[in-house]
């Protein structure tokens, strides 16, 4: 099979907003940088973030990095990296000025400053009180963050890729990365990518998952091609779910639906949140709420013809509320649910919203690896930011908005330290590994000449409703097991895929046949991991983790306040420790995570 | 169907990987059903209405918004068509 081969200072996988600004740092210090994407860099997945990105600016009342850094950890439920959390925390100003700097239009004050809005989880005075600390440009800050970086690195004369699929990670055999291979989608021709710094910012990987709310995009390209590149994935254990998605179609329904009066009922038509949370019901937290819809359809009282779904019932409230204030709710409803919410309620389901884990990485944004008796050895010429690393601050359970802050910090500093070793370091391009190369085209190769193997997009189905069923917002003992069984089965016929056509232009069937390779490998660290670690924590959790008072709500910090490695290679675990100790601060100690 | 046609066909159908899971899910069921059927006024009015930014886009579908182009507005109106609000009306 024939390729070509082109040479970059640095070579950027993924153009949202981690992508982006990576970029932007690259260009800047004049080295020749390509940023290779799926779709054009304004159509990522980051277009869909609305709540905006946190920063202590205190525009509206007194604020701190400090007291955001508390939040952080708590949020993290402890398990978050007290360093790469205070570095987050601190840097939030600067990177937002900047943003702002590139034409990003924030809403104002009337004295012509950020506006500031509170968010869940954002408190002042270390979880006193709610603070004003979202920056955002209405319900579009992900758009226009995007357009703002996309803009800035058209001037810096950034190499824009667009519409190509990341192969695999080129990495040779002392470990050090040396680019990636890759397809043009319009041709099907095959090109290495040889470079000198490597970024990964693929974003997340919900499509996982049968419900999430993710783009069809996020199937988690970079997390499958540092797996098959013996890269462990972090704490991928950790999955956000977002209680109110529509049934089947994982479309997100917005909290205000339930703060507007909406009601969550099951078969029998009870108000069953006045059972799990007597004082705030509907509108308890996110977790509390799905673990309540969940148990409500584990023991028989879902709805539909499969039980599989609960309702969220706005049908009491006015109609002139409704289309006033929830204006999109009725839309969404007639279009994803073929439900009119005035009169009949809504099917929904806890839906995979966000992934905690991923490549692990540092406040450096440098990819690192346990390697001669230390946990986190940077590994040469690979950098990671944004929802595809782990670096980690989002630890067990991310806050709203800090997806948007994570993905400008460590985009920045993910270009920043590659700019710096490629000044220092990092002077002419390593000999390409070619059995690396080979292993790429190989892979390629069965793709299009398998005969009699698997169908894509009923495996990639399997796969979504194991991960669903066994490995989803409320997690058990014999159903982890078994599903850890199903996966590795499924990944036997993953392996086996088949395509019918073999044409070369813009086959979204070979696409998908390749995106589905890398699903697999986060599926695969989602179970294994989640079934070994045997505490509840934040966003994972155990049915058969035990409330006691050495561990409170089934933490158990005496053996597992830890991160977990998931190597691909024998489905093999390792352990390292949670960095405890800040930059500069005092250790925020553990305690109960309680609002 | 004849190699140019297919070739702009996947195209097409991969601009329609959109940042959006909502207007995925509307593509995704659009092509299920009209695949066969669409013709070279069809496919200009897909193209042009891609070229859109997300949120415009999704504000036409869903209706929000309208537009005044009268082959887009056609397409918009297939789009809604095939959403499952055929079966409950």
């Amino acid at each position: 099979m024939h390729y070509t081969i082109r040479k970059f200072d640095a070579i950027i996988v993924g153009a949202g907003g981690a992508g982006l600004r990576a970029a932007i740092q690259l260009s800047e210090a004049g080295f020749k940088t390509a940023v290779l994407t799926k779709v054009f860099p304004t159509r990522s997945h980051t277009v869909a973030a609305q709540g905006g990105v946190a920063a202590s600016l205190g525009n509206s009342e007194e604020d701190h990095w400090h007291w955001h850094m508390y939040d952080t950890v708590k949020g993290s439920d402890w398990l978050g990296d007290q360093d790469a959390i205070e570095f987050m925390c601190r840097k939030a100003n600067e990177v937002v000025v900047e943003l702002e700097h590139y034409g990003m239009p924030f809403d104002r004050l009337d004295n012509g400053k950020i506006y500031q809005r509170p968010f869940g989880g954002h408190m002042s005075n270390f979880g006193e009180k709610p603070v004003r600390r979202s920056c955002a440009a209405a319900d579009r800050t992900g758009h226009a963050m995007l357009h703002a970086m996309y803009q800035r690195n058209v001037k810096v004369n950034t190499q824009f890729f667009v519409e190509w699929q990341a192969l695999d990670l080129v990495r040779d055999a002392e470990g050090d990365v040396l680019g990636v291979t890759a397809m043009d989608m319009e041709t099907g021709e095959i090109v290495v990518f040889h470079a000198k710094a490597t970024i990964f910012a693929t974003g997340g990987s919900g499509r996982i998952y049968y419900s999430s709310t993710n783009a069809f995009i996020n199937t988690g390209d970079g997390l499958g091609m540092a797996a098959r590149a013996g890269i462990p994935l972090e704490d991928m254990e950790f999955w956000q779910f977002h209680p109110t998605g529509v049934a089947g179609a994982g479309v997100l329904i917005t909290e205000g639906v339930r703060g507007e009066g909406g009601i969550l009922r099951n078969s029998a038509g009870e108000r069953f949140m006045e059972r799990y949370a007597p004082n705030a019901k509907d509108l308890a937290s996110r977790d509390v709420v799905s673990r309540a819809m969940t148990t409500e359809i584990n023991e028989g009282r879902g709805c539909g013809p499969n039980k599989d779904y609960v309702l969220l019932d706005i049908t009491h409230l006015p109609p002139e509320t409704i289309m006033k204030r929830l204006p999109g709710i009725h839309e969404i409803g007639v279009q994803f649910a073929g439900v009119d919410c005035l009169k009949e309620p809504l099917p929904v389901v806890p839906t995979c919203h966000y992934q905690m884990g991923g490549i692990p990485t540092n406040y450096l944004g440098q990819v690192v690896v346990p390697k001669g008796g230390n946990p986190s050895e940077p590994v040469q010429g690979f950098y990671a930011a944004g929802e595809c690393a782990c670096a980690s601050v989002h630890g067990a359970n991310r806050l709203g908005t800090n997806s948007l802050l994570d993905l400008l910090v460590f985009g920045k500093s993910a270009g920043e330290t590659a700019v710096t070793d490629l000044r220092n370091s990092v002077k002419a391009h390593k000999p390409l590994p070619q059995e690396v190369i080979d292993m790429t085209l190989a892979r390629v190769d069965r793709l299009n000449h398998q005969k009699d193997g698997a169908d894509v997009h009923e495996t990639r189905l399997a796969m979504q409703r194991t991960m669903q069923k066994h490995a989803g917002v409320f997690r058990f003992k014999d159903m982890l097991a078994a599903g850890v069984e199903r996966i590795h089965e499924i990944a036997g016929q993953v392996a086996q895929t088949q395509i019918k056509d073999k044409s070369m232009v813009f086959n979204t069937a070979r696409i998908e046949a390749l995106e589905l390779d890398n699903l697999i490998e986060v599926a695969k660290a989602t179970i294994v991991s989640a079934n070994a670690r045997t505490e509840s924590r934040g966003a994972h959790v155990r049915d058969d983790a035990t409330d006691t008072p050495e561990t409170p709500d089934g933490r158990d910090d005496k053996n597992w306040l830890k991160h977990t490695l998931w190597y691909r290679e024998g489905n093999r675990l390792d352990y390292k420790p949670v960095h405890m100790k800040p930059m500069s601060v005092d250790t925020i100690e553990l305690k109960k995570r309680a609002y | 169907m004849n190699e140019e046609r297919k070739a702009r066909i996947n195209r097409l159908k991969w601009h329609c990987r959109r940042a959006l899971l909502e207007l995925d899910l509307v593509f995704d069921r659009f092509w299920e059903r009209h695949e066969g059927d669409l013709d070279a006024q069809g496919e200009a009015a897909l193209e042009s209405l891609l070229e859109l930014q997300d949120h415009e886009l999704w504000a036409l579908v869903s209706g929000r918004e309208v537009t005044d182009d009268p082959q887009q507005a056609a397409m918009i109106e297939r789009l809604r068509e095939v959403s499952p609000l055929a079966n409950f009306e």
